[in-house]
């Protein structure tokens, strides 16, 4: 991408809004499918592309396009998304200040994903596979290999320029077991920023997910209703982003009163113990960045103290509208969306139980481990395990078949009554939110202990 | 371009592809109530296959710089055997799919629509917080193969959804419906008397019993609970797989015979009708279940080179990705009694509209289980109010066999799934307390 700073930044130069940026960015990516002993689908994958974005009166124009536009073409551009905001703008357009900055920041993952050759990454899903397939009672498996890199431009009216790169590398592991008609299935999703090493040594992962999808098959399924339940750092990382971390997503609520009084800050959702955090700025993660899509530095944002509900994660829109300070968080997926309000790397703080305490004292209950999925409504939120267990007086007992729980996002914090010291950040999978999927999140938790957790059943 | 590429290619390959897909789209987004956003995108697509030794290769470019032929040709080094050869031509279709009316319409237009559909939902509930978009768009599809096939055709697509909550203290109330089609929208009131209805239907709480419950599924429902194990069970890939619980079926009986399905890309003006596939192989209209039998799976040419069966037609290239099987309207026949004769006869049920994340389970294997996002308590023959903290789960495949019920009064949701309303006479209900 050769487009210079002057260019955008003559692009934007008297531009009749309240507020622009353009975004370019460059990007590559490979990928590897296998489905049962044979490659499905080899690829590879590059774009170019840009947006516009424009502010007036509180409306927003947006613009994306492929290509690197000639200078006059950008400029069109520009006042296209202006000419849209002003149609859109009927208030009065309110952004929290933010510092003005420049600067060019590259990031050298080593080794970078994109120059080991495809026959090398082949190699390695190659002895995935045949750990798998050669797994007595496995039907089918499907591995899913990705890895990407990008380039972003960002310059906006306010003169801050912004240069970032990140790469991605992504492995998704399902292994099918199959009788008669009854089939199961077991997963391994697992990420890294760019490091491909990181997920080269999954050997031991791979042949436990080729055994419990078999197990699975003759594993019995629980009777619905509520338990106490007890999940692991992976599945309990899912809860805390569905649970809890969309709700303090202020674009849900910046415009909405009724729903700001019931997240004012103060509030109280869960026991002392419990300290959630949102933080771009941790090294080396998925979900890590210096600067959000909107040029604004990131910081570690805390969301719960101590119980209190003390934050809430913004973009400048949010931030500025409801007289707070915006808090680094404004994410597009690509270019081809507008940013908006996204967490980053989310969990919760260590306490110092272990596991073993957890468990004590249950008569009745599940363990749950590793996640299939998460979602939310915002008032209601669902996950599902990828392995669960019975928990019959204080011990792990049988295997039974994965379960699907569900709670209320304003009361299921407050049931939270255990938190180990085993905090372990979960790198795999993406966050979606509306029609931008996937985003590079991480989350994580120690093991915790939820009473009263609803969960699907016979 | 697209043709130099082609022979750039053809130097090196035995066979190749040139795919090319150019977007424009413009929405109007309207947030709590109010015009937010308006958004224009255009993005060009173009896309190389190439079949090498034996083996296929896919490179892509959206706008990227680089040799797309050398990247397909180094991909096929490591691609799949190649199980077929492209079309040698690909038919002209007079389906239409196309308005030039719909690519017409003005922004100021849109943004009346929006404001319409919000002011009609606002007038009945006041307080209703609505979030809705507005859509148009046109796609122009070219594909050009080595073997001599040529093709390409325009689309014009327009929709609306909307979604509306009703905050009550720390209770969310979630409402909603969307329409789409390749005409412009012309008239919002059958959608704005839909989600008027789920408002009217929610009005009062009501406690939900637990155990197994007769469960209705709205046309909403059906697609929450089934759609992905649908879109699973049929795809040549799962099937060829054996991931199927359906994949050694064919010909057999597999649900009841009440049950009917089939997939249908030749409906006129249907937003995913065409009149080939992403491959060049003319759509059709293909039947998945006769009265309860198993009678066909979806391909496309490499999963029906495998097979030793024909290509469906259905091979679709979602962004980025190689062509791969895959419904584009799926459809499930109807049957003699309506959602309100079905309430009619029940003592106490459960309606359910909308479920929330009911496909994180099993898929594969049927599961769904999911929190009713949007349900209502049925109490002697009459919807008596919305249900909370309520949890459903089945398994798709016990519930579509005898006892199911298959209703009338079938509607599109999310212009991908036509069905009408499905009774299941026992489903496993879960509540809190």
């Amino acid at each position: 991408m050769t487009a210079s700073r002057e260019l955008l930044e003559h692009a934007l130069k008297g531009v009749e809004a309240d507020y622009s940026e353009i975004r370019l960015e460059e990007a590559e990516a490979s990928n590897i499918r296998y489905r049962g002993q044979e490659v499905e689908e080899a690829g590879i994958s590059s774009s170019l592309g840009g947006n516009v974005r424009a502010l007036v009166k509180g409306g927003w124009g947006f613009v994306s396009f492929n290509d690197l536009p000639q200078p006059h073409e950008l400029r069109e551009k520009v006042d296209l998304a202006v000419r849209q905001a002003r149609l859109a703008g009927r208030e009065e357009s309110r952004l929290a200040p933010t510092p003005t900055v420049v600067e060019s920041l590259r990031e050298k993952p080593k080794p970078n994903p994109l120059t080991i050759p495809l026959a090398e990454k082949k190699a390695l899903l190659d002895q995935y596979k045949e750990i798998i397939m050669s797994t007595p009672g496995i039907t089918t498996s499907v591995i899913a290999y990705g890895d990407g890199w990008k380039r972003t431009v960002f310059a906006s009216s306010q003169g801050s320029y912004v240069e970032q790169a990140r790469s991605d590398v992504g492995l998704q592991v399902l292994a099918v077991a199959r009788d008669g008609g009854e089939v199961q299935q077991a997963s391994l999703s697992v990420g890294s920023r760019g490091d491909f090493l990181q997920i080269a040594h999954l050997h031991p992962q791979v042949r436990e997910i080729s055994r419990r999808a078999v197990e699975l098959l003759s594993a019995p399924r629980v009777k619905g209703g509520e338990y106490t339940v007890v999940l692991d750092p992976v599945l309990a990382g899912v809860f805390v982003h569905e649970a809890f971390g969309h709700l303090s997503e202020s674009d849900f609520l910046y415009e909405n009163p009724g729903l700001q009084e019931i997240m004012v800050l103060g509030k109280r959702f869960g026991e002392r113990i419990l300290n959630i955090v949102d933080d771009a700025t941790l090294p080396g993660l998925r979900g890590s960045y210096k600067y959000d899509d909107e040029g604004v530095p990131t910081r570690k944002n805390y969301l719960i103290r101590e119980g209190i509900l003390v934050g809430r994660l913004h973009s400048r829109e949010t931030a500025g509208k409801m007289g707070e300070s915006p808090s680094g968080n404004a994410r597009s997926a690509s270019y081809r969306f507008p940013p908006i309000v996204r967490m980053s790397n989310t969990f919760i703080e260590p306490d110092t139980a272990n596991l073993d305490d957890l468990l004590e004292g249950i008569e009745e209950g599940i363990y749950a481990r590793n996640w299939h999925g998460g979602t939310t409504s915002m008032e209601m939120f669902t996950f599902s395990a990828g392995e669960a267990f019975m928990i019959r007086n204080g011990k792990i007992a049988e295997p039974i078949r994965p379960v699907v729980l569900t709670g209320n996002v304003f009361a299921t914090l407050g049931l939270i009554d255990g938190i180990a010291r085993d905090l372990d950040m979960n790198q795999g999978g993406g966050c979606g939110k509306g029609d931008q999927y996937p985003l590079p999140v991480s989350n994580g938790s120690p093991h915790i202990r939820i009473r009263k957790c609803l969960v699907g059943g016979r | 371009m697209i043709e130099s590429l082609l022979s750039r290619a053809k130097r090196e390959a035995q066979e190749a592809e040139v795919y090319e897909a150019t977007l424009e789209e413009t929405t109007a987004a309207f947030e709590t109530n109010r015009l937010k956003h308006l958004q224009t995108r255009s993005s060009h697509l173009l896309a190389l296959r190439v079949v090498k030794d034996g083996h296929t290769g896919h490179a892509l470019t959206m706008g990227g710089k680089g040799d797309l032929a050398a990247r397909a040709l180094e991909a096929s080094r490591f691609g799949p055997p190649t199980h077929f050869h492209f079309p040698q031509s690909i038919a002209s279709s007079s389906l239409p799919v196309y308005d030039p009316d719909g690519e017409r319409m003005g922004l100021e237009a849109m943004v009346g629509v929006g404001e319409e559909v919000i002011g009609r939902l606002l007038n009945h509930t006041p307080g209703l917080q609505c979030n809705a978009r507005v859509v148009r768009g046109s796609l122009h599809i070219r594909l050009l193969n080595s073997l001599g096939g040529e093709a390409s055709y325009r689309k014009s697509y327009s929709g609306v959804e909307v979604e509306g909550v009703l905050v009550r203290g720390t209770d969310m109330l979630f409402v909603g419906d969307s329409w789409s089609s390749c005409h412009p929208i012309k008239d919002i009131s059958a959608l704005a008397g839909e989600v008027i209805r789920q408002l009217e239907w929610a009005r009062q709480l009501a406690p939900c019993p637990r155990g197994p419950l007769p469960v209705i599924l709205s046309p909403r429902g059906v697609l929450s609970a089934f759609s992905q194990p649908l879109n699973l069970a049929f795809n040549g890939r799962v099937v060829l797989q054996g991931a199927s619980p359906l994949a050694q079926m064919r010909g057999e009986r597999a649900f009841s015979p009440a049950f009917d399905l089939w997939d249908d890309a030749t409906l006129p003006f249907q937003p995913h009708s065409r009149p080939w596939d992403d491959e060049g192989v003319p759509s059709r209209r293909v039947p998945l279940v006769e009265k309860g039998v198993v009678a066909g799976f979806l391909y496309d040419l490499q999963t029906a080179g495998q097979a030793g069966a024909e290509s469906t037609g259905s091979a679709t290239r979602s962004l980025g990705a190689p062509p791969s099987p895959s419904p584009s309207s799926l459809i499930i026949g109807e049957g003699t009694r309506t959602m309100e004769e079905m309430t009619k006869d029940l003592r106490e049920g459960l309606l359910v509209e909308q479920l929330l994340g009911a496909e994180q389970g099993n898929v594969l294997g049927g599961d769904f289980s999911g929190n009713v996002l949007l349900g209502y308590k049925i109490e002697g023959g009459e919807v008596v109010g919305r249900v909370k903290d309520t949890m459903v789960s089945g398994n798709m495949y016990s519930c579509l066999k005898e006892g199911v019920e298959v209703g009338r009064g079938a509607r599109w949701v999310d212009g991908a799934l036509y069905t009408p309303p499905i009774l299941l006479p026992s489903l496993s209900v879960s509540t809190r307390g």
